[in-house]
Parts: structure tokens; sequence; C-alpha cells
């Protein structure tokens, strides 16, 4: 199964993006990461980087989903880095993406590239 | 300047940029509250001192120093400062592998310039730390491929630029960043990471003075060349990004 990271600046709200993303998607592998290291705000490769492996568990690949600015940077540093075959950053809103990611990742044919066209299908949902 | 040599003016100038950060630290809190998320002096300042601790240990050679820097910011830094700064260094030490040299440094400063550009998606008036490190690299590289001056001079007119670069972003609005979620607000404030690159490339000067020779004053006023800051605005937008 193509695995799912959620990188956030606050771990609570990767988290929380996750149980979110979880009620849709129960089956699916999501990993969530967020916070430095010592317990700030912010984002650092390392922790990610370990998210991402943990999340390619039978090495089907890994969409990931990030929110602001260093979130974005940390994430691609920490895929050059990974040890995974196939790993992308979608470019998408992270909850939201987050979702669609979930719910295509549970498909039996789901492949990355198909499960990231899903997280960033979730950029052109109108609200209201 | 062999490379013992080399590898002490490094770990000196790291030493100088801690002490800088950790001077300037409530100062670039500051600027970074106003149009940002009030995190840069404290996060540069833990970086910088991370980066000291692990030199320690690190071998004496000028890439893998200034490669261990880099490691130490992307791991310590927790904000978009850290892979900016980091990673740059990290890609950018790569072309110190046979010692630092003028052509080195040239070419070290502009897999810098590009690195930073790259991974933060940001062109020349954006209103971020781009602003100061274009300005600062052309102008090096100028003054030493076509102008033929010392490696000390080139870096004293690359700290003008800099500082030129940095006053340069307090009346635009900012188009990347946290400071462009503020949108017009963030016009008429000073971006913080132009301003800790500007700091940076002081102390380097600084170190630099003191093992090469040479004597150079550094005077932003006395060297104002506005053409030059355009022309460089217009080579950094050519290169890409939105």
């Amino acid at each position: 199964m193509v695995g799912i990271v959620v990188v956030s600046h606050s771990e609570r709200a990767a988290e929380g993006i996750r149980e979110i993303a979880r009620e849709m998607g129960g089956d699916a592998r999501i990993e969530a990461v967020g916070g430095t290291e010592d317990g700030r705000i912010g984002t650092t490769p390392g922790p990610i980087r370990e998210a991402v492996e943990a999340a390619d568990g039978s090495g089907e690949g890994v969409v990931v989903l990030v929110d602001l600015g260093s979130a974005v940077m940390n994430a691609e540093l920490a895929l050059e880095e990974a040890a995974v075959d196939e790993a992308v950053v979608a470019d998408a809103p992270v909850l939201e993406g987050a979702l669609n990611a979930a719910v295509a990742a549970t498909a039996p044919d789901a492949t990355v590239e198909a499960v990231r066209e899903a997280a960033e299908d979730a950029a052109d949902v109108s609200k209201l | 300047m062999d490379r013992a040599t080399q590898s002490e003016a490094i770990r000196e100038a790291t030493a100088a940029m801690a002490d800088r950060m950790a001077a300037e630290k409530s100062f670039l809190t500051d600027l970074d509250s106003a149009i940002g998320d009030a995190d840069h002096g404290a996060n540069m300042n833990r970086g910088f001192q991370a980066a000291l601790e692990r030199l320690e240990d690190a071998d004496d050679d000028p890439a893998t120093l200034v490669k261990t820097v880099g490691v130490a910011l992307v791991s310590e830094v927790g904000g978009a400062a850290g892979p900016l700064y980091g990673g740059s260094l990290m890609k950018a030490s790569g072309e110190l592998e046979d010692g630092v040299t003028a052509e080195s440094s040239v070419a070290f400063a502009e897999r810098y310039l590009e690195t930073v550009e790259e991974r933060g998606k940001a062109s020349v008036g954006d209103k971020t730390m781009v602003d100061a490190i274009t300005p600062a690299v052309h102008t090096y590289k100028k003054a030493i491929e076509v102008d033929d001056h010392d490696p000390l001079e080139a870096l004293g007119k690359a700290v003008d630029a800099a500082e030129r670069g940095v006053a340069f972003t307090t009346p635009i609005r900012a188009k990347k960043g946290r400071a462009s979620y503020l949108g017009w607000r963030s016009v008429g404030h000073q971006d913080p990471g132009a301003t800790s690159t500007l700091y940076l490339l002081e102390e380097l000067f600084a170190v630099a003075e003191e093992h090469l020779d040479g004597d150079v004053e550094i005077d932003a006023e006395a060297d104002v060349d506005p053409e030059e800051l355009e022309e460089a605005a217009a080579d950094g937008n050519g290169g890409g990004g939105p």
C-alpha cells in the first residue's frame, strides 16, 4: 500500500489531520510528523525522513503532504536522503489533501502517482 | 594559504558568526516578529551554537568543515532558515573539495545562491535573503573574474552589495516566505533573512581580513551604484522561479 506522511509545523496539527484522514481512509498507512525535535513549532528534515521510511513499509512508495514554507523545504531535503524507491511531495492543501490521499491509497490498484493526483485534486475543490 | 590555515579560518569564521548571531538574536527576532513568526534570531543562534559543537569533532578539511556547519543548521534551526542556509552550505561545500581559492570561492558563492533560489523558489525582489545574496555573489564574481581584484577586496565589495540589498528589502512587498501572508503590511520592514545574511558576510570578511593580505575598508555609502543593483535584479529574475 502507498504510504502517506502528514508534515505540519505543529505535532498536534499533524496528528489531528491524520485523525481526520483516517475517518475516511481507515486502513491507509499514515505517519504524522510535526514540530521541531525539542517540541517547538517548526519542522526539521530528520524526523520527516524517518516518517517517510516508516510509511514505506511494503516498498510501494510514499506521498508527503505539507503545510507552510519550511515544511515544504524540509520535506524535499528529507526525500533526497530517505532510503525509499519512490516518494513525492504533493502540491496540495495539507488537510484536504491528506483525506483525499488516504481514500486513494486504500484503492486496490493505488500507485504513488494516483495518490498524489488525488491529493492535488483537493486544491481545486470549492467550498462555497 | 595552505589547507590547515584554510581550515583554521573556517573554524574562526564559524565562531565569529556564532558570536554575532548570539549578539543579534533579539534584533533578528524583533525584525521577524514584525513580518514573520518571531523565531529567526533564536533559530540562527541555536543553529550556530550547534555548528560550533559539531565542528569540534570534524576533520580539518575545508569542504568537510563547511558541510558540517550546513548539517548542523539543517538539523537544529527548525525554521525555513535551516534548509536555506544549511542545505545550501551542504551543497556548495562540494566546490571547496580542492581547497579555498579565488576560483573555488566564486564557484562556492554561485552554487550557494543557486541552491537558495531553487530551494526557496525565490527571486530578487521577493523580499527574502535572495535580495542580499544575489548582489553579494554577483559583485564578488565580477570583482574577481572581471576586475581582477584580490579575494579580500572582492569580499569587501560583496559585503557592501549585501548591505544595499538588505536596504532594498525594506520598501518592497514580500512575495515569498511567511511575510508574504501579510501582503502590503510587509512593506516598510527590513527582511530578517537578508539581514542575517549580511551579518554572516560581515563576520566572514572580518576573519578573511586577518588571514589575507590587503587593506580594505567596508563602506557601503562610499560606493553606491544603483545600476549595479538593478543589473543584479535583472539577472536574478532571468534565472527562473515564479
